[in-house]
């Protein structure tokens, strides 16, 4: 932590102070989650879960477009669990870029990958699973990263002194196990702090005609945690053990068809596995007069990790089936439609997905969320999931 | 630019042939081939009068008018670099930053002649960069009355020509050239443009549709010469006659040669632009 502030520290003495280009833009969000039954543990909601988010952008860039410093802080007030009011800095980094290099410190958010229904070789930020559980919202990651872009591709560097545990529910909150995950038990193999170990990653992204191609590396504390119960058994505790992992994600473009394709080597103290994700998406492009577009996805997901919570993290989507289709209706208001099942094909547990949006004159967007639990196997890891089915509404109005 | 000269001298030769070979039907056949090769000429002089603007950004505003006459809009900016090879077509890049949910979106392009393009699509509340098929060229771009293609298709060798005749259009005199796309999955059997004879610049549009019925119009106005020669047009306005629903472009003062080169056109960059 000390080397990143260090590092901020250095970028910013040498940033010139002169006027440049400064913009604060933000929003609020009204969300709504309705759940269809009543939780299955004792203390949680019932129904409604209302709470509020609000997100600031602010930005500077210098006069000659070098320089540039974002901050967005988050917060989501959440009127029954507290576990899910949480504040965080999503980003807050300064960045310089030159002709080949750009260099940024700070706490920045990275994606990598291809597929729709898992992201599996993405690993730089934590995911702030109070928020959902798709592992599409990130806490912002303490980082240096170091890019350069030539003619053949782009190499970035990342080192990463600082970790972020994954936020949990609280005993109000729904989508949990059926113990509470205790954070301040967390344990790494550095002992109970992991702040003085050093998280490094490197990755390669380069497209080649039709083909997009990314091959990454990580090494250091994994960003899913093994689950084990306290002696007492009133709670689990994390184990975010360190692995190394080399990922690649392959897209093909041809067409109206988009090849995807993700897989990852992981090797942990306990056990050395691989994963993969794989499938398309097809559009038929202007099914309507208005040039409404359709597109099927289909997608398998295997993961060859151990299912014994003594070795390795669990994981919904080890043997899976993902099938979905978006329907875009182009038009002024953006609006769209998502909706997918996953199903398990060893014991035919399903999950479903429905995302809908659209927007209303320039500031204010809809959105409507469901997820649903059908058939979850005993055995399933789902399972505590079963009668978390829910519709979530959110309406946000950008500033 | 090497090549199309050496098109052009086939075609020409091709001609020669025709006339000295096949007498029945010469006078028909070559009137065709004249046709073809003046509408041609009249295009070719067109798009190469924007032969060296090298690379260019503008800040544009699109307004977007229902058939209840309900206006939205959006801010965007373009940033364009250009390559002189006529048989590869320009990389552009566009960033919205309105409206406000969707500020930070932006689309890479590397435009090819009768291949489909290379796209990519940054999605900023993801961080993702997302490549996409451009096999949509028909589809509406951001809900407007534009076409992908467009904005994608004004290569002068995506397409095949026709001369049609004189017209006047507001007191210009006008070239009428017919232009049928090369490409693939065009939305369009046929375009007719409207090409003034003193500075040569495309002054309007009409579009045909598949089922080869007038779609739409876009009318080129507010033109104006920058000094390094190159004419750019402020409003692009496009009506479309079947569903009433129209859009409008305003662009604002282009910049040209701003030092862009290849690397600001990656998309590694797509992460980082505003």
């Amino acid at each position: 932590m000390k080397k990143l502030v260090s590092s901020i520290a250095l970028l910013v003495a040498t940033m010139p102070v002169a006027a440049g280009d400064f913009e604060l833009t933000g929003s609020v969000g009204f969300e709504n989650r309705l759940f269809f039954e009543k939780g299955a543990l004792p203390g949680q909601i019932s129904t409604y879960q209302p709470s509020l988010e609000l997100e600031a952008d602010l930005r500077w860039q210098s006069s000659d477009q070098a320089w540039d410093v974002v901050v967005i802080p988050y917060t989501r007030l959440d009127a029954k669990d507290g576990e899910r009011t949480h504040f965080d800095l999503r980003e807050a980094y300064v960045r310089w870029t030159g002709d080949e290099w750009t260099v940024r410190a700070g706490l920045g958010k990275v994606f990598w990958g291809v597929a729709e229904s898992v992201h599996l070789v993405d690993i730089i930020n934590q995911s702030d699973s109070v928020e959902d559980i798709d592992n599409e919202d990130k806490l912002g990651q303490p980082m240096l990263e170091v890019s350069t872009q030539r003619d053949w591709g782009q190499i970035t560097a990342y080192i990463m002194p600082g970790f972020r545990k994954r936020t949990f529910p609280g005993a109000d909150g729904r989508l949990r196990p059926a113990l509470l995950v205790d954070n301040d038990l967390a344990l790494f193999d550095e002992g109970t702090d992991d702040d003085n170990d050093v998280d490094f990653a490197l990755r390669y992204s380069h497209y080649f005609g039709d083909w997009d191609v990314g091959l990454s590396f990580f090494h250091g504390a994994n960003r899913e945690a093994r689950f084990i119960p306290n002696s007492e058994a009133t709670a689990l505790i994390p184990h975010y053990d360190d692995i190394t992992q080399f990922g690649v994600d392959i897209q093909y473009t041809k067409d109206a068809w988009l090849w995807k394709f993700e897989a990852l080597v992981r090797d942990s103290a306990f056990e050395t596995y691989a994963a993969a994700v794989g499938g398309f998406e097809y559009t038929f492009y202007g099914i309507s007069e208005a040039g409404a577009d359709l597109g099927l996805l289909l997608e398998f997901q295997y993961d060859g990790r151990s299912d014994d919570p003594a070795i390795a993290p669990f994981t919904v989507a080890d043997n899976d089936v993902f099938v979905g289709a978006r329907y875009a209706l182009n038009d002024a208001d953006d609006t769209s439609i998502l909706a997918g099942i996953v199903t398990d094909v060893n014991d035919a547990s399903m999950s479903g997905v429905i995302e809908a949006t659209k927007r209303f004159g320039d500031n204010w967007v809809a959105e409507i969320e469901g997820r649903f639990f059908m058939n979850v196997d005993p055995d399933n890891v789902a399972f505590a999931f079963k009668d978390d089915s829910h519709v979530m509404f959110r309406l946000t109005r950008y500033f | 630019m090497q090549l199309n000269l050496l098109n052009k001298t086939i075609s020409a030769s091709i001609l020669g042939a025709v006339l000295a070979t096949s007498v029945a039907f010469a006078p028909v056949q070559a009137d065709e081939a004249a046709d073809k090769q003046k509408g041609f000429d009249i295009a070719a002089r067109s798009d190469r009068s924007d032969n060296g603007f090298t690379s260019s950004e503008v800040e544009a505003i699109m307004t977007l008018v229902n058939a209840a006459g309900r206006e939205t809009t959006r801010e965007l900016s373009f940033k364009t670099l250009e390559r002189e090879n006529e048989d590869v077509g320009d990389k552009g890049l566009t960033v919205f930053s309105t409206p406000r949910d969707v500020k930070g979106t932006a689309l890479l392009s590397h435009a090819k002649i009768l291949e489909p393009d290379n796209q990519w699509l940054y999605l900023p509340a993801l961080k993702r960069v997302k490549r996409i098929s451009s096999a949509n060229k028909s589809g509406p771009f951001v809900g407007s009355e534009f076409a992908f293609e467009d904005f994608t298709s004004t290569e002068l060798n995506k397409y095949e020509y026709k001369y049609i005749g004189e017209e006047t259009l507001d007191g210009m005199k006008v070239d009428v050239v017919e232009r049928f796309p090369r490409y693939k999955n065009s939305g369009y059997t046929r375009q007719v443009s409207y090409i003034d004879q003193d500075v040569y610049q495309v002054r309007k549009i009409d579009f045909y549709d598949r089922k080869n019925a007038l779609l739409k119009t876009l009318n080129f106005s507010d033109y104006k010469e920058y000094d390094n020669g190159i004419w750019r047009a402020h409003t692009l306005a496009m009506t479309n006659h079947q569903t009433n629903k129209s859009t409008t472009l305003t662009y604002g003062e282009y910049k040209f040669k701003t030092g862009l080169a290849d690397k600001d056109f990656v998309k590694g960059v797509l992460k980082r632009v505003r």
